[in-house]
């Protein structure tokens, strides 16, 4: 049964949605440009030499920002905002009486578009290499492997925090502005920025109890070959998986009986 | 026996609605303190529907006739009473009972816009199990009955209405649901395209032997499609029956435009007491009440020199129109 909702739905939703995307990779190349913001931040730290203060080199710290600017592109999610204009506008119905929850259709939207956009991120990469021919490194196969296991993981958990606030949607109709104060904390503690090993101890100690280190930066200092608990870390995501999961189904099936169908 | 595929028992629905005074006081006690009240938009109604049955849902905007379908398919959680549709309970959402039925609601558009509708065909097809081989079949056997075989392979932006339309049935058809719950469906569509439309949903029926609830605010699609209707008025039920019975009820008098030879005809048939609309020369127009239709006209054949006579009836939408328009219409 598993297996089958594997081969077919889920594999058919991806080739639809990837053929969708595909219709749009101009609008995925700015995206995938616009995401650019470690790049600026990994300038700030080097011009005023912040580095030396948490014991990372250059070379590290550049690294670290390109793993992040990839973890980044592998991890964004926008599912709060398509939930809530399909949930206004009535789109969502269609959907809700279909043997497949509507969450799936987002999912594969999400997995589509990072395809079409990892060929911009390489791009991209291409011409970091060009100004920074010190950091290219080869990561080795077990490492990268890890990585992209953990950034899935971390697509995973920011998936489901936003399919929870989604859901809000059945109550509070604009959810999206519950969203928005969660990406401040993700901003300042997910390791965009800096990395969360820059924080004072007594911060660290509290920041990894939250899910937000592991969404960039556990999967950035692994991919890097930063120095990094991997055990721990990979432990940390599946951990905030199997607590979010539970709390998606909970409030999916509470907020459907809510849903009024507006707009339809 | 025919056996009821829908039953619904005491069925409510309530929706909380809040409301705001207008002006800027209005808004700001609005912001400090929402004012909510329950809404009641379905009254406890009752009603069943046989396998194979069309039934039109009739009423005013705001009845409560898309309301109820959003309940029997499960789309809306009813607030007291109970659904069984196909031995299911609608809200569960159980996935065989999801497999039988479908939903279609005028100018919402479930197809991928920038795709092809083939795709969404397809999507739709996996999403209900159908395998390749099977969904190919139908895509093929669907478009030849709606007539858009070439239609399939272009962008759904680049569609006109009605073929958009008869993609987005296409699509809700794949599985071969045997309820169908259509809400205005032709919407918006031009008169050739709702006659194609019918056409299609006559035959599907037919063929298929599938449940049809329709609502619709152009009588045409309900007339040629619906045997019986249920009319819906502020949420309760004012008749659930045939429809040629609620027209005669409606519609108790026929009338009859009678061509006299002379105005002396026309008068004196003025004056033999059948009640009168109107009279222009040796034109008049006599009110007659159905049951005595034949009778009446053997009558003033026999008495009176007739040059022509025409009976008129009154349109259906007019009849309708009365029961949607006047809250307390006793049917």
């Amino acid at each position: 049964m598993i297996s089958n909702l594997f081969n077919r739905k889920i594999f058919t939703l991806l080739k639809v949605q990837y053929s969708n995307m595909l219709e749009y990779r101009v609008e995925i190349a700015l995206w995938a440009i616009s995401g650019i913001i470690p790049f600026f931040m990994l300038n700030i730290w080097t011009n005023n030499n912040l580095n030396e203060s948490i014991n990372i080199s250059d070379v590290m710290l550049s690294r670290y920002f390109l793993c992040a600017f990839f973890v980044r592109q592998f991890s964004v999610v926008w599912v709060v905002f398509s939930f809530e204009e399909d949930s206004l506008m009535g789109k969502v119905s269609p959907y809700l009486i279909q043997p497949l929850n509507p969450f799936f259709r987002y999912f594969a939207q999400h997995l589509a578009e990072q395809i079409t956009r990892f060929p911009f991120a390489l791009i991209i990469a291409f011409f970091f290499f060009i100004f920074n021919p010190e950091s290219i490194w080869i990561p080795n196969l077990g490492i990268l492997f890890l990585a992209l296991v953990s950034t899935f993981l971390s697509f995973l958990i920011q998936f489901l925090i936003q399919s929870i606030v989604a859901c809000l949607c059945f109550w509070t109709e604009r959810a999206s502005s519950i969203e928005r104060l969660l990406f401040i904390p993700t901003l300042f503690l997910s390791g965009l920025l800096a990395p969360v090993v820059s924080f004072p101890a007594y911060i660290k100690s509290w920041i990894y109890l939250t899910p937000f280190p592991y969404l960039i930066d556990f999967p950035a200092n692994l991919l890097s070959g930063n120095e990094t608990n991997i055990s721990g870390g990979l432990s940390m995501q599946i951990l905030w998986i199997f607590l979010l999961f539970p709390l998606f189904k909970k409030i999916w099936s509470e907020g459907t009986k809510k849903y009024t169908a507006m707009g339809s | 026996m025919v056996q009821n595929i829908i039953n619904v028992r005491n069925l409510s629905k309530s929706f909380d609605i809040s409301s705001k005074e207008p002006g800027l006081n209005g808004t700001i006690k609005h912001f400090f303190r929402r004012q909510t009240k329950s809404l009641k938009v379905i009254k406890d109604i009752s009603f069943e529907i046989k396998e194979g049955e069309i039934v039109g849902f009739l009423g005013a905007n705001g009845a409560g006739k898309t309301t109820i379908l959003k309940m029997l398919c499960g789309l809306i959680y009813p607030s007291e009473g109970s659904i069984i549709v196909s031995d299911h309970s609608p809200f569960r959402r159980k996935e065989k009972f999801l497999k039988q039925i479908t939903l279609i609601m005028g100018q919402k558009q479930q197809l991928i816009w920038d795709l092809p509708p083939i795709e969404s065909f397809y999507l739709n097809a996996s999403i209900y199990d159908v395998d390749k081989f099977e969904a190919k079949r139908r895509i093929k056997k669907l478009s030849e009955m709606l007539e858009i075989d070439d239609e399939l392979f272009i962008p759904v932006r680049k569609l006109s209405l009605g073929q958009r339309m008869k993609s987005e049935l296409l699509a809700a058809l794949i599985h071969e649901p045997n309820i169908l719950f259509l809400d205005e469906p032709t919407l918006g569509l031009d008169i050739n395209a709702q006659r194609n439309l019918r056409k299609f949903l006559q035959k599907y029926n037919k063929e298929t032997n599938a449940t049809i609830c329709l609502t619709s605010h152009y009588m045409k699609d309900i007339t040629s499609l619906c045997k019986r209707v249920i009319c819906v008025q502020e949420g309760s039920i004012s008749y659930d029956g045939e429809l040629d019975i609620l027209l005669k009820k409606l519609s108790p008098v026929k009338e009859i435009l009678i061509v006299c030879r002379s105005e002396d005809d026309a008068k004196k048939l003025e004056n033999s007491g059948f009640a009168v609309k109107n009279k222009i020369k040796n034109e008049i127009t006599l009110k007659i009440e159905n049951n005595s239709i034949t009778s009446s006209l053997k009558t003033i054949l026999n008495n009176f020199d007739i040059e022509d006579l025409f009976i008129n009836e009154p349109p259906v939408d007019e009849i309708i129109g009365r029961v949607l328009i006047k809250k307390d219409y006793d049917i």
